[in-house]
């Protein structure tokens, strides 16, 4: 075990965060400059100054319509989510038994390579417009990332795991659950990593067209009301919240499975 | 009665394409192995005794011939043949006690037996203090003491082992042989069990076997088995140990030659 340097207090952490943020602050400060100086009053409505911005994004708290809005999006992904963990148990079906590989995979392959959105005009037919096809879209988007990782994990786990499991008593359903599952659980979950950003792309755009909620209702309702200030604090929004979770997940991998680290070196 | 009964067994591999020749692995061997005997196999790589104790375990079925322990047919793995691999094949996600304990729960033995089994092994294996230690927090050799300790646990009939210190530096090498030995010197006749061992280091199998089995390469063939009688532990510079060593070191060097020769 390396031993680990003392942790940095907690000033000097501030300021060298704060240095990193050098380049995107004069961005912001530039942005302001060309929105208040350089524009006009016409086209400073296509792009309002960052103060601007935050003074919508305020006002948007303060009333609840953005909690409500970002609750409602989060909704529809935590419902697909749960819906798409169902490739899972079809993923490790996929990789482990030729059989089933046989009769799925070109399925799969075909069905894969159409995008999340391109099913959103049929979606809107089957399902109208709402939570069920918003959350259809985003299944999609989640299902496939869960899926060919599954598959992928499941057969790259090491031979000689499997081999040990068995000589030292485990029958197929042990070797299944207490192996094969484990082994290729960092790339399940790397899975499920890519799947939640793809469907949270995927619910951004099912909801532009097909909703009366949601973080993609509120930027394109703001858009035909000119509210560009709102549009931009709704992208912000979906940015940091995309961010949030990829960060969530992989805290979760670095608790929940600290071997893995090791087994990828 | 023999425990292990290897009667004229052939393993073929087909080529792996339409166009590669199939591969003659193990050309009719023959073996018996007492009961609560160590037996070695050795031989150079490619001489199939990899695949004789994959053929011995159950993980792969011999094209000709059949093997049996304790009379019965082998078929699928269990654990009455357990294994320890060269690569220890841990389980990574798992303790080192939780890892033992895999074949005890895979055998559905009771929590409070499972714990004192557990202990068991981990002493016997100088493991004690590690038993909440991950495998990657371990060193090669303490990851082959956890193997052994997990392969023994479940109380196999046959041990099998295969190039089990392959992997170590030279010290720890050295090491592990050492308190092998000491450990089947110390085996009452009731704790000693069928052992086969797979490997390619000539003192590992002179400090460790009751008998060796000399394999020639290509296809493998049982060229020659050596007892050897010398007492336990064994020192490597008794004269009859020296004597052995330069026997199967001709032995081996002699398949190494004619290989050479019959190389295009």
């Amino acid at each position: 075990m390396v031993s680990l340097p003392a942790p940095p207090g907690a000033a000097a952490l501030a300021l060298s965060r704060l240095g990193r943020l050098t380049v995107p602050l004069a961005l912001l400060l530039i942005w302001q400059a060309v929105s208040t100086f350089v524009l006009d009053d016409t086209t400073r409505t296509l792009l309002p100054p960052p103060t601007a911005v935050a003074k919508a994004a305020w006002e948007l708290i303060v009333s609840g319509e953005l909690l409500r809005h970002l609750r409602d999006s989060l909704r529809r992904e935590f419902i697909a989510f749960a819906w798409a963990l169902t490739a899972i148990p079809v993923g490790v079906a996929m990789g482990w038994w030729k059989r089933v590989h046989d009769q799925l995979d070109s399925l799969v392959e075909m069905l894969r390579p159409i995008p999340p959105l391109a099913w959103i005009p049929l979606s809107i037919l089957w399902f109208g417009v709402g939570d069920t096809q918003n959350q259809f879209i985003i299944f999609l988007g989640i299902f496939f990332p869960i899926l060919l990782n599954t598959i992928a994990g499941v057969r790259s786990v090491e031979p000689n795991l499997v081999r040990a499991a068995r000589c030292l008593g485990g029958g197929e359903g042990a070797v299944l659950r207490r192996v094969v599952l484990h082994a290729a659980l960092p790339q399940i979950v790397t899975g499920v990593r890519v799947g939640l950003g793809f469907g949270w792309m995927a619910l951004v755009a099912a909801e532009l067209v097909g909703a009366n909620s949601g973080l993609g209702f509120l930027i394109n309702d703001a858009r035909t009301l000119l509210r560009t200030d709102v549009v931009i604090v709704g992208m912000i929004t979906i940015g940091l919240v995309g961010l949030a979770l990829d960060l969530l997940i992989r805290e979760f991998t670095r608790r929940a499975m600290p071997w893995s680290r090791s087994m990828q070196h | 009665m023999s425990a292990v009964h290897i009667d004229h067994v052939t393993k073929i591999y087909p080529g792996h394409s339409a166009r590669d020749a199939p591969v003659l692995a193990l050309d009719d061997v023959s073996l018996d192995i007492a009961d609560r005997e160590f037996c070695t196999i050795i031989g150079h790589s490619g001489c199939g005794k990899t695949t004789l104790l994959n053929l011995l375990a159950g993980f792969e079925q011999p094209t000709a011939g059949s093997i049996d322990v304790d009379g019965t047919p082998v078929g699928a793995p269990t654990w009455r043949r357990s294994m320890v691999f060269q690569d220890y094949a841990l389980f990574p996600w798992l303790t080192v006690e939780q890892n033992i304990s895999f074949g005890l729960e895979m055998k559905k033995v009771a929590r409070a037996e499972r714990q004192a089994v557990i202990a068991a092994q981990i002493r016997l294996v100088g493991l004690a203090g590690f038993e909440k230690r991950y495998p990657h927090q371990l060193s090669g050799g303490m990851k082959q003491r956890v193997s052994i300790a997990r392969a023994l646990s479940v109380e196999p009939q046959v041990l099998l082992m295969d190039e089990p210190f392959a992997a170590l530096d030279a010290q720890n090498r050295a090491l592990m042989q050492q308190e092998m030995g000491r450990l089947l010197a110390e085996a009452d006749a009731a704790s000693r069990r069928t052992m086969v061992l797979v490997t390619h280091s000539i003192e590992e199998a002179i400090i460790l076997s009751d008998r060796i089995v000399v394999l020639s390469s290509r296809p493998g063939r049982v060229k020659e088995i050596l007892r050897v009688d010398l007492a336990r532990p064994r020192d490597e510079d008794d004269p009859a140990f020296i004597a052995l060593r330069h026997r199967l070191r001709v032995l081996i060097n002699e398949d190494i030659a004619i290989q050479r020769e019959s190389a295009p």
